[in-house]
C-alpha cells in the first residue's frame, strides 16, 4: 500500500475491526506510514493474517482477539499495545456491524447486539486507551460514523444509523472533554465502500450499480477511507477535533439516501 | 511528502494569511505556484519570498468579483504553467456592524467577494481543469457557515452560502473528474481575527471556549487544504471540514466575546 513514509512513525496504533474491509485497509495503510500497529479483530484469525501481510513487509504489527463489546477484552486490548509497543498513540475503531430492519421489524436483541458493538464498542476502545494517551501527553482516535447515521437517516435500517449518529455524537463528547489533555477525537463518515460487509449483503452487479449513483460514479475503496484516517491520525490534522469526515464521493452533498440508492440493501432482512 | 511535483496551483487571496500559509506547503511539496490576489504589492512580496526559496512562481493581482480579472488570471497561469491542477480560493472580507446599521454597499460587496468570487474562479478554473478530466478545488468557506455571531451576519450568509455552493458544484464537476470541497476554519491567527485575539481582554476570554485551548495558525489551515487538494481525499468531493480546534463542538459566542459594544450600549 502506498502512503507517506515516515509520517506516523515512532506513533503505536490500535486498530479495531483490522482484520478485514475499512480496518485492514487502515492497519495497512498505518503500518506504511510507520506506525507500529495492534491488529484487533473478533476474528482472530484475520487479525493476524493483517499483522502477518504488515510484518512480511518489514513493518511492526501484532495481532490479537477481541469482542469490542466486552469491557474486559478491551482493557485486555490497550494493555496488548502497552506490553508489546509500549504506549498508544492512535486508535482506530473500525470494528461494526450492519443490520436492516424498520423498528418493528428489529428485535430488541439485534437492536442492543448492534448497539454494543457499534457505539459502545466504540465508547468501550476509546475509555480503555484516553488514559494512556493523555499520560503521553495526547493521541488521536479516530472513529467510524457513515454517510447514514451521521448525516442522513436510510430506510430499513433503524438500528445502525442510530448506531453511527451516535457514534458521531460520541466522537464530538470525547473530543470536549480530551481536547486539554491533547487528544484529538474526530470520525470518518464513510459512503458505500467496497468491503465485505458490503459484499454480505450486495450482489457485484448490485454493488457496481450502487457505486454509479454516487456523483462521483463508483463506491469508496477501503484505501480511501485508510488514506482520511491516516491524516487525522497524523500531525497534519493538528486542529482538527470533533469533526465527523464524510468520505462519501459526494453521496450526502446529493441527497443522502435515497430509496432508489437503497433499495437493494433495504430488501435484505 | 511531496505530493504536489511538478503541479500548478492557483490559490487566490494568496498575498497572505491561511492562503499564503497554503502556498508555501505546495511549494514545499514541489507544486508551481500562481498567486492572485487584490494587494498587488503585497501578494508580488509574497511571491518574491517564495521565488528566493528557487520556487516557481507567478504573481499577479485583480478583483475576484471582476469575471474579467479572474479570466485573465486563469489564462496567465495556463500560459506558464500548461494548466491548473488545484485551485485555493481562500479570498473573503469581513466587516462585523449589526444588521440594522450596515450599509447596502458593504453588503453587496461582501456578497461580491466572498461568494460571487468563488463562482468566477471555480467557474473559469473548472472549464481548464474538465479539458484534463482533472483537478481538485478548495473552497475556504467558515464555521460561521453553522454558527451566528452576533453582527456578522453579511459574512456568515456568504459563507453558508459558499457550503451549499459547494456541495451543489461538486454535482457538475464530478462528471469531469473534479473534485470541489470546502474547508471551515474556526479562529485563526490571520489579519481577519487580529482584532479579536491579540485584544488583550477578549482574546484571553475567547480562547476559553475553544477546548483546544489555541487559537489556530494559518499552518494548521494549509496542512487541511494539502490533504483535500491531495489523492488522499480522492473519495472526498461535496463536503466541508471543519477545523476549529473544537470551537464549535459546544460553543456559544456573546457580543462581549467579540469585544464590540451591544446595540444598547
Amino acid at each position: 500500500m502506498t502512503g507517506h513514509p515516515g509520517r506516523l512513525s515512532g506513533k503505536v496504533a490500535v486498530v479495531t475491526g483490522g482484520g478485514s474491509g475499512i480496518g485492514r485497509a487502515v492497519a495497512l495503510r498505518f503500518a506504511a506510514d510507520g506506525a507500529a500497529v495492534l491488529v484487533a479483530d473478533i476474528a482472530g484469525e484475520s487479525a493476524a493474517q493483517v499483522a502477518r501481510e504488515i510484518t512480511d513487509s518489514g513493518g511492526r504489527a501484532v495481532a490479537t482477539a477481541v469482542d469490542v463489546s466486552d469491557p474486559g477484552q478491551v482493557e485486555a486490548m490497550a494493555a496488548t499495545a502497552l506490553a508489546e509497543f509500549g504506549s498508544v498513540d492512535i486508535l482506530m475503531t473500525a470494528a461494526g456491524v450492519l443490520s436492516f430492519g424498520s423498528a418493528t421489524e428489529t428485535d430488541p436483541q439485534a437492536w442492543n447486539r448492534v448497539i454494543a458493538i457499534n457505539l459502545t464498542g466504540t465508547f468501550l476502545a476509546a475509555r480503555a486507551v484516553i488514559g494512556i494517551m493523555a499520560k503521553r501527553g495526547g493521541g488521536s482516535i479516530i472513529t467510524v460514523s457513515s454517510s447514514t447515521g451521521a448525516h442522513d437517516a436510510s430506510p430499513g435500517n433503524v438500528a445502525y444509523v442510530t448506531s453511527k449518529g451516535g457514534v458521531a455524537m460520541l466522537t464530538k463528547a470525547l473530543a470536549i472533554d480530551h481536547a486539554a489533555e491533547g487528544i484529538r477525537v474526530n470520525a470518518l463518515a464513510p459512503g458505500p465502500t467496497a468491503t465485505p460487509m458490503l459484499g454480505s449483503v450486495m450482489t457485484e452487479d448490485e454493488m457496481r450499480r450502487f457505486g454509479e449513483a454516487m456523483p462521483i460514479g463508483r463506491l469508496a475503496r477501503p484505501d480511501e477511507l485508510a488514506a482520511a484516517a491516516a491524516f487525522l491520525a497524523s500531525d497534519d490534522a493538528s486542529y482538527v477535533t470533533g469533526a465527523v469526515i464524510a468520505v462519501d464521493g459526494g453521496q450526502t452533498a446529493k441527497v443522502g439516501m435515497t430509496l432508489a440508492d437503497l433499495g437493494t440493501i433495504a430488501r435484505q432482512k | 511528502m511531496n505530493r504536489f511535483e511538478g503541479k500548478t496551483v492557483l490559490v487566490v487571496g494568496g498575498a497572505q494569511g491561511m492562503g499564503l500559509a497554503s502556498a508555501k506547503r505546495f511549494a514545499a511539496e514541489g507544486a508551481n505556484l500562481a498567486l492572485f490576489d487584490i494587494e498587488p504589492d503585497t501578494v508580488e512580496a509574497s511571491a518574491a519570498g517564495l521565488r528566493a526559496g528557487g520556487h516557481q512562481v507567478e504573481s499577479m493581482s485583480g478583483d475576484v468579483c471582476v469575471a474579467a480579472d479572474v479570466e485573465s488570471a486563469v489564462a496567465a497561469t495556463v500560459a506558464r504553467f500548461g494548466g491548473i491542477d488545484v485551485l485555493v480560493h481562500a479570498a473573503a472580507i469581513v466587516e462585523l456592524k449589526p444588521i440594522l446599521e450596515f450599509e447596502e454597499k458593504s453588503w453587496r460587496r461582501i456578497v461580491d467577494v466572498n461568494l460571487t468570487g468563488v463562482f468566477l474562479t471555480t467557474r473559469a478554473v473548472g472549464r481548464v481543469m474538465a479539458q484534463r478530466r482533472n483537478g481538485a478545488i478548495v473552497v475556504f468557506a467558515s464555521t460561521n457557515a453553522f454558527f451566528a455571531e452576533e453582527s456578522n451576519a453579511p459574512y456568515s450568509a456568504t459563507k453558508g452560502g459558499l457550503v451549499m455552493f459547494v456541495r451543489n458544484a461538486a454535482m457538475d464537476l464530478a462528471r469531469h473528474g473534479i473534485r470541489i470541497n470546502a474547508i471551515d476554519p474556526g479562529i485563526i491567527d490571520t489579519r481577519l481575527s487580529a482584532a479579536l485575539i491579540h485584544d488583550p481582554v477578549a482574546g484571553p476570554d475567547y480562547l476559553k471556549r475553544i477546548p483546544a485551548g489555541r487559537y489556530g495558525t494559518p499552518d494548521d489551515i494549509a496542512k487541511v487544504v494539502l490533504f483535500l487538494a491531495s489523492d488522499d481525499a480522492a473519495y472526498m468531493t461535496g463536503e466541508d471540514v471543519i477545523v476549529d480546534g473544537g470551537l464549535t463542538l459546544g460553543a456559544t459566542l456573546g457580543i462581549d466575546d467579540l469585544g464590540l459594544e451591544g446595540p444598547g450600549d
